[in-house]
């Protein structure tokens, strides 16, 4: 199979990720509920892997590194737990569901107010829309980093300047670039970053979280065991533990930071620069072929590592399909969990085919693929 | 049989992280101790705690702030 889906999770991880899962698996007590040397190994690896995670996104206290099962949790806990009623949020159009819904909910049932930052034809935002939709009663701006469907990014530091000109939170969605490109919270001046660990930081589904950065009350969305101050009726206030009842998914922590320390031991630069590679080249190829739509922008410096597209006006269901069964290449069709974004590309009926690429791939793999798409666009005249 | 109780300096932290942070400082600059269950006589945000020989006692309070890290009691007890 050549797989081509690295957008929804990056099936082929580094060997490392593995070893120290199984390795995880086989020597891992349940960290903070023992002083015994079982407990004490998983206290330490949460610990060393909450000092990597803030150095790998430039958030000063690693403590307030909190683990969680995905970005979508992430991105709950901190739009529910930073809202509340009265408060108005900026957002756009390019937002995953993993954004939208928690918004919605927070509309619908705590009398928060909405603005969505428009995109154009390509998909991109207009930022000085952004800064007019900016209001008095604006709380946060709540903005992902790149678009999961055109894997256009956006400019977060340009974002961050502007939160920070108007006192506001900074909430971004890291999904599609954390461990893809580098980013800086304190650079970049963003409050709270949410990112997952199974798509481009290699690591493991069943991982993620969110790095706060400075003095932000986050509300816990669970409460429940914390392996400390057993006689509080509450969950505890003090960071990380405020935020991570129950026990932690110490194994796949393991494998998460054996993932980022592959990223940082082969430099997202290089990363980065294969992946960019890759992309530009099926991209030059798709976007001469006839009857062939590439959406996003592709005139920009950076971008994440998809290409999404259709095929005339073929269902990108049976596109997808014909290129599993006849060519074994996995790519992802339909909507993308991402309605906005395809109302605004007008892809709403016919979804979208989308290409995304990793690490592990290769040049061939990208020719194949484009030699597919051009043979189906071949046949759809037969 | 229980071991004979003894002297020891303990440290008690207000977070697991701090214990955590504790720990590897102490690990990376030959402070002696280990990390243990807290002693049902104090009162902690953190259930572990640092015990170290009580020799050490004009150490520790310089290599905790070294580490950045605030112990919530530092108290000589025999357990």
């Amino acid at each position: 199979m050549i797989y081509l889906d690295n957008a929804a999770t990056t099936m082929h991880k580094p060997p490392c990720v593995t070893d120290a899962m199984i390795q995880a698996l086989t020597s891992l007590g349940n960290a903070s509920r023992g002083a015994h040397e079982g407990a004490l190994q998983s206290n330490r690896l949460i610990y060393r892997a909450r000092r990597t995670l803030a150095d790998f996104f430039g958030c000063p206290e690693s403590e307030k590194v909190i683990f969680t099962s995905n970005s979508t949790e992430a991105l709950n806990i901190a739009i529910q737990g930073t809202l509340r009623k009265g408060d108005h949020v900026v957002t756009t159009v390019l937002e995953h569901n993993s954004v939208l819904r928690p918004l919605y909910r927070m509309e619908q049932e705590c009398g928060i107010t909405l603005d969505f930052t428009p995109a154009d034809a390509r998909g991109c935002i207009d930022y000085e829309q952004l800064a007019h939709l900016i209001r008095k009663d604006t709380r946060a701006i709540v903005c992902t980093h790149a678009s999961n469907l055109t894997g256009n990014m956006v400019d977060i530091a340009r974002v961050g300047q502007l939160a920070k000109e108007h006192g506001l939170l900074l909430i971004v969605d890291a999904s599609q670039t954390a461990g893809a490109v580098p980013i800086d919270m304190e650079q970049m001046g963003i409050s709270i970053l949410c990112f997952t660990g199974h798509k481009s930081m290699m690591g493991p589904q069943g991982t993620g979280g969110m790095c706060i950065h400075g003095e932000i009350e986050v509300e816990p969305l669970k409460e429940g065991g914390s392996g400390v101050q057993s006689f509080l009726t509450r969950q505890p206030r003090e960071y990380p533990t405020r935020l991570e009842a129950g026990t932690l998914n110490g194994h796949g922590i393991a494998g998460l930071l054996a993932a980022a320390e592959f990223i940082n031991e082969t430099g997202i630069d290089v990363i980065h620069t294969h992946e960019m590679a890759l992309t530009r080249r099926f991209y030059e190829r798709v976007v001469h072929i006839p009857d062939v739509t590439v959406y996003g922008d592709f005139e920009a410096t950076t971008r994440s590592p998809i290409v999404a597209l259709n095929i005339g006006d073929l269902d990108s269901a049976i596109v997808a399909d014909e290129l599993a069964y006849s060519y074994g290449i996995a790519t992802r069709a339909g909507a993308h969990c991402a309605p906005l974004m395809h109302k605004a590309l007008g892809t709403g009926e016919q979804g979208a085919v989308r290409f995304s690429f990793g690490y592990f791939n290769t040049p061939d793999e990208c020719d194949e693929a484009a030699e597919a798409v051009e043979q189906i666009a071949q046949r759809m005249h037969q | 049989m229980m071991r004979q109780k003894e002297k020891r300096l303990i440290a008690a932290f207000y977070t697991t992280h701090d214990a955590m942070a504790f720990e590897d400082y102490c690990q990376g600059h030959g402070i002696p101790g280990r990390l243990i269950p807290l002693p049902r006589e104090i009162s902690a945000g953190c259930g572990l705690a640092w015990s170290a020989p009580p020799e050490i006692e004009d150490v520790l309070p310089g290599s905790l702030q070294d580490a950045g890290i605030a112990a919530q009691h530092l108290v000589l007890l025999e357990i």
